[in-house]
């Protein structure tokens, strides 16, 4: 396997010039860890001219690249196979275009999000990604992560608002795709397969985007259910009224905790029961339609047995409530010890169905599972693996974990969804990823042709995990045929077998 | 040249017919001349006949035709209602046109989930009609919407005047099946949610005109009837005062369901065959429409009749029941046809430019009109900067053709310049690819030609498209183009009627 020996540094130097930034100190690489996997050098390119001269570079020397923003998604990637350069792309933090009265922006992928939403408030617009570790997010590596924002419900996903891009592909060659107007046909929609590709294609540079008019007064509503039917019974009669909110979601007790414990000033942020599921969802617009939503939500609750209900007109503690949710994926791996995290794609009829299996999961296991079911999206369940490590911190109980995958697999094709993995501890995550592939059918074939179209030397990470999982859940299914894991979990399992760690290189 | 067949391929051609009408039966394939001249031509100003047209039934015929063509080194092309206006299902190279006809159906209706899977073949608004008893319509409505398919849509990515604050159809699509031109593999992309949980592959199937998969069922999104629904017309002394009006809403951050601007000069033409109400002696009129919740549609019909006024507006008047509403629609989506009745050539331009850049763009078109003798209408989606600049011509003048595709080509160029692109709805198709590298440089298409090839490597699909001549493929067999090879028309054709409705 090739790595970037001193020579390789010294080259690289030579054909970028003196300006360019190229450190390869020891201390500094663990900050682009990966999975535990660090890269031998890191480049900092401060064009995407010299990106790409080092994409080039790399080609030719047979170097593995991981294109990197601020390091705060990169769990959503593949765990690497090689990683011998991590390829900094914040210092393209540039505006090339900013046009308020079009409504169009065009930013370097290194722009943070929050510094992009700060420079177009004062034109009273932004860009509708509300998406955890939002203030230290670069917007390359958010739209590469594709991770879901509370506010689809408003203004669609960035498929919807992406209007071009730049990247550097696999040859290191500066592609563009799209354009910054807001209607466009031209060319291939190459800049959508971008959104959620976590590395695997290209080095983003630029994105092109529509911008919106900031929301008028906001406020929220949040009313408790006894059950997941109920709430999901009052989501659904406010997707099919004339309200239109900019949120909508439906979290159980586990996942409400999110606003636990948080008080701003005057206005606590109400208390969460442990037996209750919730609807929350924000709304704007004047006198008017403020009123007609807190008024229709609250009829809307009242016929689906909600409890307690709380009109959250203080602008602050809205807020601070937004950014709970915004941050929903953060929270949950800070405060779940090995979190798991999965996205369950299916239209919203069926996430009655889906809570029914989640809630059975959750009683049968004891596994922590908090879930959010979003109106326009998919159902984000977290859970911990916290039990299942012993003392010692060897994982003795990955069966479980990989029957509650396996569960939800079932769960997503029963209804021809899909499942994607968010994030998961490096243990598990090959085998995790495994799995959940398996929701996407044929897919696969066609995404390792578009892989190989916009890398074709493999040089940015690989789509699919490198190496076979230390424990193939195969074995497990087969020693126990039906594997609900309801059952499993009242049964005795058999002792799962060595689970060595994954070979981690260093 | 197709059409043509040499010995050698003349055998082949016969054995194809041969089989195709085994697996499909003797009336779902065309070869006789008489019946391929019906195919030759869409809404486009451009020709392309044909060697067989097939009408397959199902998603396993397409397949088998697929293996069939590529046996006989035949290749193909999908078609729907043939509206398009880029030249998109036009068999350029000659081969076998697959026409979706029969695959009509409507599969599925799923009201709870807001979703409809549908085959190709279903009419833009009969998806509407389907649905809408239950409060529901598609929100894409390209104006050939009575007789476009969903599957031409899919396949442009097709626009209308409605997609202004609704998307266009590719903002509506969720899933789809395909069918692969290398061994007609049959493939499902997407989810009936919506979310990939990979690639987007649906977001790049869409619009990819026909070049990548045939597609053989669509699954699509289907929007709430809003409650309120205003239409406003505003009607202004110049064409500046109306563009102006429609930057300054964009700016202040007003998006309407539509905003369409119709010149004086189109709109009389218009209002003579249609009498929707357009006033005679103006200079330019924007159809409005703000929908979505009463309150919210109150107060912005108001704010957008307070900056039309500003702006100079004659007169803003309020459609005061569906009658009236309905009328000012039929006048804008009839517009080409009224057209139509003045000049035997019409060419449709579909350049995007930013907004700001309306009032300018507008009056540079004007500069290129009278540079080249030509009277260029307008009536387009000025809402979203997405121009269709009309050149009226005679089809039997080939000199008059010739100096409207300069005229053309000229008005794209400037779109270009202030920072637009080619094409809003249309596509590229075989019309505009020779104005692709106005936007993208070789290494662009390089790299788009790598894509095309993980999935159409023969070229077997729909060649001579979206790529210019020289990057793309398939160009050995390609039959002139009137961009490239100016040819004079022997004989004056009667204006394609596909083009009476299309946007």
């Amino acid at each position: 396997m090739s790595a970037v020996t001193d020579s390789a540094v010294a080259r690289l130097e030579s054909v970028l010039g003196a300006n360019a930034i190229f450190v390869a100190k020891a201390a500094n690489r663990e900050l682009y860890a990966l999975d535990g996997v660090s890269p031998t050098a890191f480049a900092k390119p401060a064009s995407a001219e010299q990106a790409a001269e080092i994409v080039r570079f790399a080609a030719k020397e047979n170097l593995s690249v991981i294109p990197i923003g601020a390091r705060t998604k990169l769990f959503c990637a593949p765990t690497p196979a090689r990683y011998d350069v991590a390829l900094d792309l914040t210092a393209l933090d540039d505006v090339a275009h900013y046009d308020p009265a079009d409504l169009t922006v065009s930013v370097g992928a290194g722009m943070p999000l929050a510094k992009l939403n700060t420079m177009l408030r004062e034109q009273n617009q932004f860009v509708p990604l509300l998406v955890p570790y939002y203030t230290q997010s670069t917007i390359g590596g958010t739209i590469a992560a594709g991770l879901d924002s509370p506010l689809r419900n408003a203004y669609g996903t960035p498929r919807d608002f992406l209007l071009g891009a730049e990247f550097i592909d696999g040859n290191g060659a500066q592609i563009k795709t799209g354009g910054r107007v807001v209607k466009n046909v031209t060319g291939y929609d190459l800049h959508k397969l971008l959104i959620g590709s976590c590395g695997t294609l290209a080095a983003i540079t630029r994105l092109n985007f529509r911008t919106f008019p900031l929301p008028a007064t906001t406020q929220g509503f949040l009313a408790a259910f006894p059950d997941y039917k109920s709430a999901l019974s009052a989501r659904q009669k406010v997707i099919h009224s004339p309200l239109v909110p900019l949120t909508l979601d439906v979290l159980n007790a586990q996942a409400a905790r999110l606003f636990d414990g948080h008080t701003n000033g005057t206005a606590p942020i109400p208390e969460i029961d442990s037996n209750h599921w919730y609807l929350f969802t924000e709304f704007s617009g004047n006198e008017d339609l403020l009123a007609r939503y807190k008024r229709e939500l609250a009829e809307i609750a009242d016929q689906s047995q909600a409890g307690d209900m709380h009109i959250l007109e203080d602008s602050t503690a809205l807020a601070a409530m937004a950014a709970r949710l915004r941050e929903s994926i953060a929270h949950f791996q800070e405060h779940f010890a090995a979190p798991v995290i999965v996205k369950l794609a299916l239209p919203p009829a069926q996430h009655t169905q889906a809570a029914t299996v989640l809630q059975s999961i959750a009683d049968a296991a004891k596994l922590p599972i908090a879930v959010i079911a979003r109106a326009s999206g998919p159902i984000l369940i977290a859970t911990s693996l916290q039990s299942e490590h012993s003392a010692s911190g060897e994982a003795t109980d990955f069966p479980i974990s990989f029957l509650f995958a396996r569960e939800i697999l079932t769960l997503a094709r029963s209804f021809g969804g899909r499942a994607q993995l968010i994030s998961a501890p490096p243990q598990i995550k090959p085998a995790y990823r495994t799995i959940f592939r398996e929701s996407l059918a044929s897919e696969r074939t066609l995404a390792r042709r578009i892989k190989s179209a916009f890398d074709p030397n493999n040089l940015f990470p690989t789509l699919d995990a490198p190496a076979a999982p230390p424990t193939p859940p195969k074995s497990e299914t087969s020693q126990s045929p039906s594997p609900s894991l309801a059952a499993a979990a009242q049964t005795d399992l058999p002792p799962s077998p060595p689970t060595p760690p994954p070979s981690k290189q260093s | 040249m197709p059409g043509v067949p040499t010995p050698s391929n003349a055998k082949s051609h016969r054995d194809l017919t041969r089989a195709l009408q085994k697996l499909l039966g003797r009336d779902a394939v065309l070869s006789r001349p008489e019946d391929l001249i019906l195919y030759e031509y869409d809404g486009s100003v451009e020709k392309g006949r044909p060697d067989l047209v097939a009408f397959p039934g199902t998603t396993a015929e397409v397949s088998e035709i697929v293996r069939l063509a590529a046996k006989h080194d035949m290749p193909i092309l999908g078609r729907g209602a043939g509206t398009g206006l880029s030249g998109g299902a036009l068999a350029r190279s000659g081969g076998l046109m697959l026409v979706f006809s029969r695959m009509n159906r409507i599969l599925e209706l799923d009201f709870d989930n807001q979703r409809a899977v549908v085959q190709p073949g279903v009419v833009n608004l009969d998806i509407t009609r389907a649905v809408e008893h239950a409060g529901f319509y598609f929100a894409p409505d390209p104006s050939s919407q009575k007789s476009s398919t969903i599957g031409g849509n899919v396949a442009e990515n097709a626009g209308g005047p409605h997609t202004l604050a609704q998307g266009v159809t590719t903002n509506h699509v969720t899933a789809l099946e395909l069918v692969l031109p290398s061994d007609g593999e049959i493939v499902r992309v997407g989810s009936k949610q919506g979310d990939s949980c990979s690639y987007d592959l649906t977001g790049l199937f869409v619009g990819s005109e026909g070049t990548l998969a045939l597609v053989t069922e669509i699954t699509v999104k289907l929007t709430r009837k809003p409650e309120a629904i205003k239409t406003l017309l505003a009607v202004f002394e110049t064409v500046d005062d109306a563009s102006e009006t429609v930057a300054d809403i964009t700016a202040r951050g007003i998006t309407p369901a539509a905003c369409e601007m119709l010149d004086g000069w189109t709109l009389r033409v218009i209002e003579d065959y249609i009498h929707a109400g357009f006033p005679m002696d103006s200079g330019a009129v924007l159809l409005l429409e703000v929908e979505g919740m009463l309150e919210a549609v109150t107060s912005q019909a108001a704010a957008i009749d307070e900056i039309c006024r500003a702006h100079k507006a004659r007169e803003v008047r309020v459609a005061r029941d569906d009658k009236e509403r309905d009328l000012l629609w039929k006048g804008r989506k009839n517009s080409f046809g009224a057209l139509g009745r003045i000049a035997s050539g019409i060419y449709v331009l579909d350049g995007v430019i930013p907004r700001s850049k309306l009032p300018q763009t507008l009056r540079r078109i004007q500069e290129i009109g009278t540079q080249f003798g030509f009277n260029i209408g307008n009536v387009f989606h000025a809402g979203d900067g997405n121009l269709h600049p009309i050149v009226l011509y005679d089809l039997r003048d080939n000199e008059q053709f010739q100096r409207a595709l300069k005229a053309s080509a000229e008005i794209i160029r400037y779109c270009v310049e202030v920072g637009g692109s080619l094409t809003g709805e249309h596509g590229i198709g075989m019309e505009k690819s020779e104005l692709m590298p106005l936007l993208f440089s070789d290494a662009d298409f390089d790299f788009m030609r790598r894509v095309h090839d993980a999935f159409n490597p023969k070229c077997s699909l729909n060649p001579g498209k979206i790529f210019p001549l020289g990057k793309g493929c398939g160009e050995t067999r390609l039959k002139p183009h009137h961009v490239q090879t100016p040819k004079p028309e022997p004989t004056a054709a009667p204006a394609p009627p596909a083009s009476v409705n299309a946007t």
